[in-house]
């Protein structure tokens, strides 16, 4: 009895298939990425480059970052449409604040809080007014990006006070070699890799996700766990906006705009289910990276970049039939 | 002793009656059947007695004690679980996370305080070998049977040592083999001492298992009797109409 006990623990009936064909999505991308790679090595002696390798770490590395908050979001079964106008509002916040002589440190700080207040907002509508997420964070899209608006009467910033430099530094430099973003990137996927797994919170998360009603009925704070997911999918587009504001030197009220749409389709080419229930930092990575050498390839190539939508729509129909496959079978 | 006693328990639903003044009593280690016709009030019954719902009037009783529930908590403190009809399991999910949903032992490491996996496994691995299952922890629920969803779901009741698990239409949408899985786990509740009380609309399902019979018609008891001492033929009468009270 104990041994058959012991069995029953370690093994799992359908155990190998299932984890190959969950792990399949995340995969397959990853090998179309590196394909990719490899034969614009061959064909272009522009893509090999150190040059063009760091830029297209640091590009990828803004819509990945995002794109982590977004998979926590779609795994638990919402959408976030408002990231590109929270990353402008933040970036114009920091812009702004630094602008008016404040230190780097502390308009960071502020320019991740007004990104927290958002996500808190969305969450505060979807989880306790009861508005559909796509309702909720639509109008978010467009009152985030008229705040920024506002705050910097529509105005291009490029001089950001006695830190100009700090925020230069932090959001375009590098170190070892490496681009900023790209480290924050790795921090995050690995610290977010860790909570989805290991947290109680990243368990509710696809809890609820996946059931929304269980979850309630077990006694989790489904509302207040909702919240804080929208607060966090908006901190890591607040983050992304002060990144970027340090990397193109000069924050517009443009800035993000339609970025919602790529960071949704990095997390669903990842293997994010829109369904919830499913999704994973790496895959969220592994997305944005496919997404980001494919927008490259076709610069290099020498195509129109008027082509990108067409593979990134290509992708994401590609990605969600993989699910109505794998839901087929079940 | 009475294991659980309800008395006059009431119910409205705005202008609807669910449940009228609806009286009865389970004893330590019975199975009870529930029955009646859709909308008669069962499942309203056992979620006032889970704490889901308040009675608009009446009393509970458990172990002869008073008690008040206002949440399912303050049921689960007293010893009563529930299995919802629609089972309130999370697919995507194994089955050791969903025995332990909401209740996830942690261990702190320093600041950080991560799940204890093994711990959940080996325990819900114990459970489902109490319930005589097959199902194994670190399946995910998408992929199961109906009879091994329905052991998940029981599983999950057995964590708190519970004294009356109600199980709501248990057998509803599964086959002939998962029911005959599922009556299996009810007796091996009751042979733990567990009081059960199961609805079902399968008739056969209940007098295979029941040590008593109650019948709801339109939110009253009609029927309330040792299942030897009544028939399939006297129950479909009472939940049809065609027999007053028995
Ligand atoms: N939450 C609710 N709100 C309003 N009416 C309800 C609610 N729950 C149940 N009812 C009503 O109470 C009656 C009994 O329902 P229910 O207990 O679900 O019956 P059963 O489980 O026997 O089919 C029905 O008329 C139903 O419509
Ligand atoms: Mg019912």
């Amino acid at each position: 009895m104990s041994e058959t006990l012991e069995q029953a623990i370690g093994q799992a009936q359908h155990r190998n298939w299932l984890s190959r064909m969950a792990n399949l999505q995340v995969f397959w991308v990853f090998i179309a990425a590196v394909l990719a790679c490899l034969a614009l090595t061959f064909m272009t002696d522009a893509f090999a480059t150190e040059r063009n390798l760091f830029n297209v770490a640091r590009n990828f590395a803004f819509v990945a970052i995002i794109a982590i908050g977004m998979t926590t979001v779609i795994a638990s079964g919402g959408i976030d449409l408002s990231v590109g106008s929270v990353v402008v509002l933040s970036a114009m916040t920091i812009s702004v604040l630094m602008e008016a002589g404040n230190p780097f440190w502390l308009s960071a700080l502020l320019a991740i809080g007004v990104a927290l207040l958002v996500g808190a907002i969305n969450g505060v509508l979807i989880a306790y007014a009861g508005m559909p997420a796509f309702v909720a964070t639509l109008g978010m899209l467009s009152a985030a990006r008229s705040a920024a608006m506002v705050l910097s009467n529509n105005k291009m910033i490029w001089e950001f006070g006695p830190d100009h430099d700090i925020l230069l530094w932090v959001g375009g430099g590098s170190t070892f070699g490496l681009p900023h973003p790209l480290y924050v990137l790795i921090a995050l996927t690995i610290v977010m890799g860790f909570v989805y797994r290991w947290s109680r919170w990243g368990q509710y998360v696809f809890a609820i996700g996946s059931n929304e009603e269980a979850a309630t009925l077990t006694g989790i704070a489904v509302k207040r766990i909702k919240v804080t997911i929208y607060m966090f999918s908006a901190f890591t587009a607040g983050m992304a906006g002060i990144l970027m504001a340090g990397w193109l030197g000069s924050v517009t009220t443009n800035l993000g705009t339609a970025m919602e749409l790529t960071v949704i389709a990095a997390a669903v080419i990842g293997g994010a289910n829109l369904n919830g229930g499913e999704g994973t930092a790496l895959g969220a990575v592994v997305g944005a990276l496919l997404i980001e050498v494919i927008r490259n390839s076709l610069i290099l190539l020498g195509i129109s970049t008027f082509w990108q939508g067409m593979f990134i729509g290509t992708f994401i129909i590609v990605a969600v039939s993989f699910d109505r496959i794998r839901y087929a079978r079940t | 002793m009475s294991r659980l006693k309800l008395s006059g328990i009431s119910r409205s639903f705005g202008a609807i009656r669910a449940l009228d003044g609806v009286s009865l009593e389970l004893a330590p280690g019975e199975v009870m059947g529930l029955m009646g016709d859709n909308g008669a009030g069962k499942s309203t019954l056992v979620k006032i007695i889970a704490g889901n719902y308040r009675p608009t009037s009446g009393e509970i009783r458990v172990d002869d004690k008073l008690v008040e529930f206002n949440k399912p908590i303050d049921a689960q403190r007293e010893g009563i679980e529930i299995v919802y009809q629609d089972l309130a399991l999370c697919n995507h999910l194994t089955a050791a996370s969903n025995v332990f949903l909401g209740r996830e032992p942690t261990r702190r490491f320093g600041p950080v305080s991560i799940i204890d996996y093994d711990k959940m496994r080996t325990t819900s691995a114990q459970l489902f070998a109490r319930l005589k299952s097959e199902t194994r922890p670190r399946d995910v629920v998408r992929r199961m049977s109906g009879g091994q969803r329905q052991a998940v779901a029981i599983a999950r009741t057995l964590l708190s040592h519970p004294k009356i698990v109600l199980l709501d239409e248990p057998t509803a949408a599964i086959s002939v083999r998962q029911v005959a899985e599922v009556l299996d786990l009810i007796r091996n509740l009751r042979d733990q001492g567990i009081s059960v009380i199961l609805i079902s609309h399968r008739m056969p399902d209940v007098f295979a298992v029941a040590d008593t019979v109650a019948v709801l018609r339109r939110g009253e008891l009609v029927t309330s009797k040792g299942a030897s001492e009544s028939s399939p033929e006297e129950v479909t009468g009472l939940i049809t109409g065609a027999i007053e009270y028995a």
